[in-house]
């Protein structure tokens, strides 16, 4: 599957868990989206070498998993892009910092080992929050939470923009990129003679299109702003959702 | 280039993201001044056209890797400094959420690293000036270039400051910086041509497009004059201040000399010619060393070299108009 392809089988796959009728995609996506940037704010608040406080931040990921039937393999997936980075930094770690923190039989843990699991534990558990917010709130859903936070429409009516026409661009360009290596059998990529032309077609016809998207959304009635339909106030079992959540927070922080 | 949130604390990543915020906003005033309704769709358009070019394999020749285009320096092209912004933060956001490239916590840091120095200083720093006084393929290609690899590279030394800062890492800054530039610096440069390309060919097809783009001459020429002075100025510049860095190891051929012979000079047979020779190259030598006579001062240093410039100069431009001068003896006839 090329890389087009496999971003489009992504989006789509997201789409579908998203709109799933579950207990967790029905919470209200302000609540949602407030509980996991809290949830990554005190996770990667640890100290580097409390590896077993941040061990127990893990309740959150493994419940929502769990009652929200979210597949972990498929969330697991997504640690290959962040993980290297995380690895790069944290693997430098034990050969730093050498002090011995540990025992086990004659095998001697460095605090810099240590601290490279937890930056690797802080890594994993940050994507895994990130997927479930995801997984289970759609991006129509997470733009009306952004709004309710009162960030500028501008932005958000252009984030939402920006993601519907993904998909599309990313078909057109999967086309344009089919035709190319039709054209061009056992060459891996886009030679460099046709760089310009090749994403340049792509550019011209998204310019064409943008225009042709203003005038659609004119004739329809747009004014300048999107207008979310759905739930926009918080309901009884929303806000005991949000304060179980960060009270538990904080109890995991303080123990 | 994306950060992580385990590489970030929370500190630094509000901070981060206030200085992102306060940018924002800015852009946001900015782009609503514009008033320009069309201006919305086609941000989000454009958002989407980086986002699926970005997945495109552009080979590297003669390595058997591929890169893609840089999305700051091409949106501020085709946008402007405050729409790419805004639209860079929506392609950000989004990697983030649905391809984990990046983090919610690490967004503001991202927007910075990113979207900031990619928007605002490539078009204030390379974009404009280079397309001041009109566009030409040349200029279109130096700056993304160059706004490419700068802007990389002030990214990925935040990255390594935004970690450093966070206390994540043992690793000492002077490695952590020392592994990151010069990896960034070649990205950079393949990113550069890569957009180069594709904005060569906008401005070839449909030169409208750009921002700042005018016909190429029609706005301030250059003048032979103005040529001149730049060069002269130039030349007193490197010749008087960059002189006094230079190094006192010998030069490719000294050293190579020295690898043979055990010196950097060759000793000469002491015969009457080169005697002679050498005589007179004392005598005639203003500046023996680069230095007044009898004098090592750093003045000296820069004394010979805007004399040594000034010559060189004086020799090309007379040299120009000799040639000038036997090219067209019709034309100067016919005056």
């Amino acid at each position: 599957m090329s890389r087009l392809d496999h971003a489009l089988y992504e989006i789509h796959h997201m789409d579908m868990l998203a709109d799933r009728d579950q207990w967790l995609n029905r919470i209200h996506p302000l609540v949602k989206l407030i509980i996991s940037a809290a949830y990554i704010a005190v996770t990667v608040s640890f100290h580097k070498y409390n590896f077993t406080g941040l061990l127990r931040m893990g309740i959150y990921p493994i419940v929502l998993f769990i009652l929200g039937d979210i597949s972990f393999t498929d969330a697991l997936k997504r640690l290959r892009i962040v993980l290297p980075l995380v690895c790069f930094v944290g693997l430098f770690n034990p050969f730093f910092d050498r002090k011995p923190a540990l025992e086990i039989g004659a095998f001697v843990v460095t605090a810099g080992m240590i601290s490279m699991a937890t930056l690797m534990l802080k890594g994993i558990y940050s994507v895994l929050a990130a997927y479930l917010l995801i997984a289970s709130t759609s991006i129509e859903k997470i733009c009306s939470a952004m709004r309710m936070l009162h960030i500028p429409a501008i932005l958000v009516t252009q984030v939402l923009l920006t993601y519907r026409y993904i998909s599309v661009l990313l078909e057109e360009a999967g086309r344009i990129t089919e035709a190319y290596s039709l054209r061009a059998p056992k060459q891996k990529g886009v030679h460099f003679k046709v760089w310009g032309s090749l994403a340049g077609q792509l550019l011209l016809r998204s310019m064409d299109r943008a225009d042709n998207v203003y005038e659609s959304m004119t004739l329809r009635g747009y004014r300048g702003e999107f207008y979310y339909g759905g739930k926009t106030a918080l309901c009884t079992k929303d806000t005991a959702y949000l304060i179980v959540w960060i009270l538990l927070f904080i109890l995991l922080k303080m123990i | 280039m994306h950060m992580a949130d385990a590489l970030i604390s929370p500190a630094a990543a509000g901070t981060m993201y206030a200085c992102s915020g306060a940018a924002c906003a800015y852009a946001v005033r900015k782009v609503r001044l514009e008033t320009d309704p069309k201006k919305v769709p086609v941000m989000g358009v454009m958002g989407a056209f980086v986002f699926a070019a970005q997945m495109i394999n552009f080979t590297i020749p003669g390595t058997g890797s591929s890169g893609h285009l840089c999305g700051g320096m091409l949106l501020t092209a085709l946008l402007g400094p405050y729409a790419s912004f805004l639209t860079m933060i929506g392609v950000l956001l989004i990697q983030c959420l649905l391809f984990a490239d990046g983090g919610l916590l690490a967004l503001g840091a991202n927007i910075w690293n990113m979207a900031f120095y990619g928007c605002f200083l490539g078009y204030f720093l390379v974009w404009r000036p280079f397309m001041k006084k009109g566009a030409g393929r040349g200029k279109v290609i130096c700056a993304s270039i160059l706004g490419s690899m700068i802007t990389l590279q002030l990214g990925a030394f935040s990255v390594t400051l935004e970690t450093l800062a966070s206390g994540i890492t043992d690793l000492p800054f002077s490695i952590f910086a020392g592994a990151m530039q010069p990896i960034h610096l070649a990205i950079g440069f393949v990113e550069g041509l890569i957009t180069a390309a594709v904005l060569i060919f906008v401005y070839e097809s449909r030169p409208e497009l750009l921002m700042d783009v005018t016909p190429e001459g029609s706005l301030g020429k250059s003048t032979y004059k103005k040529t001149l002075v730049t060069l002269c100025i130039a030349a007193l510049l490197i010749g008087g201040g960059l002189s006094l860095f230079a190094s006192s190891h010998p030069d490719g051929l000294e050293w190579s000399i020295e690898r043979i012979t055990g010196s950097a000079e060759l000793d000469s047979d002491a015969s009457a010619p080169y005697e002679t020779a050498e005589a007179l190259q004392e005598a005639s030598s203003l500046l023996p060393d680069y230095a007044f006579k009898g004098s090592n001062s750093s003045l000296g240093t820069s004394f010979s070299g805007i004399i040594g410039s000034l010559a060189v100069l004086i020799v090309c431009v007379g040299a120009c108009y000799v040639f000038k001068f036997f090219k067209h003896p019709k034309q100067r006839e016919a005056k």
